[in-house]
């Protein structure tokens, strides 16, 4: 083909498709402009339904002064930072919990019945216990009952807690994950040769932990929240500076200042997670 | 009532049909032939709208299936497609797979919609599979089921992609007994197919692909005794050889 005539690049499209390719981009023109118009009429819509309220100046002054705003900031952020520890150190303990959790779940070997007994009473158990109960429970409890080698500093006493009662709802993702990959791959890896364990390991824990990254992720961004529970402790964190600011002041503008530190640190994941989801999608999707 | 005129297509770099016409007549059974990635089911997808075409025009009858501003659901509802892979939903039985199109889309009331599928399940010997679910059929009797569903919907053309190639052997022939049928019935068919011998012997037109063009077409009797382009030859020499 290359010793025929020598055409320039491909082949230049006909009329009817530069009109067909015109319409095109017209018709992706007029849905950018309909969809950023609705989105402006809505968004405008909202904030003077907001503002037109007879309560908005006093509701402003109260919730989103700038000046308390400003005052309270200092103190929330750096309360901040004991949040960003918790979720990091728990979710760090978390996972290998689960896993191993999850695993001794479905596991078949007879000999793990009673370890398989347990670990399902774990998950029943802290999952139906109120997150906030956990972490009271283990805030007093376990200082009270006075047993030597039990940490007494409140973080990590916040971090057990916190690590068993997401330990639960990890572990039950993970195995949904495990059990979402097809039994095929079983067959598969089986058949190669691969023990059990193997099986688990190489080929269907990385295929069922990529199945359920999504509901995993959402269970962090829970976490993050969930880190304002130990204020009940005692522990300074963000929301209970924000209310010692709040109760010294009569103004809820600190409690505002703390959901939006709380706001900026998920959205960053929530994205994160998206694009870890399309890519794998389009990994194995091919195209 | 099909017409492909100067269809292109292209992936990326890699040009899939370089410039494809050709015209179906209404009751003709067209095979497309050719080796794996020569463009077979990606002219059927195009056709069906599944891919966007580059360039060129393709008619079904009055309708222009490439104009951007055509609605794909109303000339989808004139044009079935059976894929290789059944593509059967796994979640409804037999039955609800066959009235969900006529109902939804045509809008068949239930009893009429279950009369007609029944009758087609009947007419392809599984009236006792109308409450199985997909998953527990075999490959051949699921691709039956694939093709009565396509059917159901009354289309004025039926697409075939290479809808044995996922069958064993003995089960091709099951399928292939329902396209006949299908053909005894006048519809027109155009399919993309590795079964040259059902091919040979139930076609009306023979379109041989290569490197995305069309290199020859025509009767299956000139076709496989007399090829005139040597690719068409050493093609056919390798299939039935």
């Amino acid at each position: 083909m290359t010793d025929s005539v020598a055409l320039p690049g491909p082949t230049p499209p006909s009329a009817r498709q530069q009109q067909r390719n015109a319409f095109r981009r017209r018709r992706t023109l007029r849905r950018a402009v309909v969809g950023t118009i609705s989105s402006l009429v809505v968004l405008g819509l909202l904030v003077w339904v907001v503002t037109s309220a007879p309560g908005w100046p006093r509701v402003r002054e109260t919730f989103f002064s700038a000046n308390h705003a400003r005052e309270s900031f200092p103190a929330i952020r750096d309360a901040f930072w004991l949040n960003v520890r918790l979720f990091l150190m728990v979710e760090l303990l978390v996972l290998p919990l689960a896993l191993l959790i999850a695993v001794v779940r479905v596991v078949p070997a007879p000999a793990m019945a009673p370890f398989k007994f347990l670990a399902a009473a774990y998950t029943d158990v802290f999952r139906g216990i109120p997150t906030i109960l956990i972490v009271m429970l283990v805030g007093f409890g376990f200082p009270a009952l006075g047993l030597s080698g039990l940490p007494t500093s409140l973080f990590w006493l916040g971090t057990i807690a916190l690590t068993l009662s997401y330990g639960a709802y990890v572990a039950e993702v993970i195995r949904a994950g495990i059990l979402s990959v097809h039994p095929t791959q079983w067959a598969a890896g089986r058949a190669l040769g691969l023990g059990y364990g193997q099986t688990l390991t190489r080929v269907i824990l990385p295929q069922a932990i990529r199945n359920v990254t999504p509901p995993l992720m959402n269970d962090f961004v829970s976490l993050q929240k969930d880190t304002a529970l130990v204020s009940t402790i005692g522990l300074v964190e963000a929301l209970r500076a924000a209310s010692v600011y709040q109760a010294s002041t009569f103004n809820v503008t600190s409690l505002c200042v703390a959901a939006v530190f709380f706001i900026v640190v998920t959205i960053p994941l929530a994205r994160f997670t998206d694009w870890l989801t399309i890519r794998s999608m389009r990994r194995q999707g091919g195209r | 009532m099909l017409r492909i005129d100067g269809v292109r297509k292209s992936f990326g770099d890699h040009v899939v049909l370089d410039g494809i016409d050709l015209h179906v007549k209404p009751g003709e059974v067209v095979c497309l032939i050719g080796a794996s990635g020569s463009g077979k089911s990606t002219l059927l997808r195009c056709i069906d709208l599944l891919e966007l075409t580059d360039d060129g025009d393709i008619h079904l009858g009055d309708l222009e299936l490439t104009d951007p501003a055509l609605d794909e659901n109303r000339a989808r509802a004139r044009i079935a497609f059976v894929f290789q892979a059944f593509n059967l939903f796994p979640h409804l039985t037999v039955l609800q797979n066959l009235v969900l199109g006529p109902r939804r889309v045509k809008g068949i009331g239930r009893a009429e919609a279950e009369r007609r599928a029944r009758e087609l399940l009947t007419r392809v010997g599984l009236a006792d599979k109308v409450s199985a679910y997909p998953d527990s059929l075999s490959g051949g009797q699921q691709q039956r089921v694939a093709l009565v569903r396509a059917v159901a919907m009354d289309p004025e053309l039926l697409l075939l992609d290479e809808v044995t190639s996922a069958l064993d052997p003995l089960l091709v022939a099951e399928v292939l007994e329902v396209v006949r049928d299908l053909k005894g019935s006048g519809m027109t068919i155009v399919m993309a197919t590795h079964e040259m011998r059902f091919a040979r012997e139930s076609a009306d037109r023979i379109v041989f692909l290569a490197d995305g063009r069309i290199v020859e077409s025509g009767p299956p009797e000139q076709i496989f005794t007399a090829p005139r382009d040597p690719r068409t030859r050493a093609f056919l020499e390798r299939h039935l050889g």
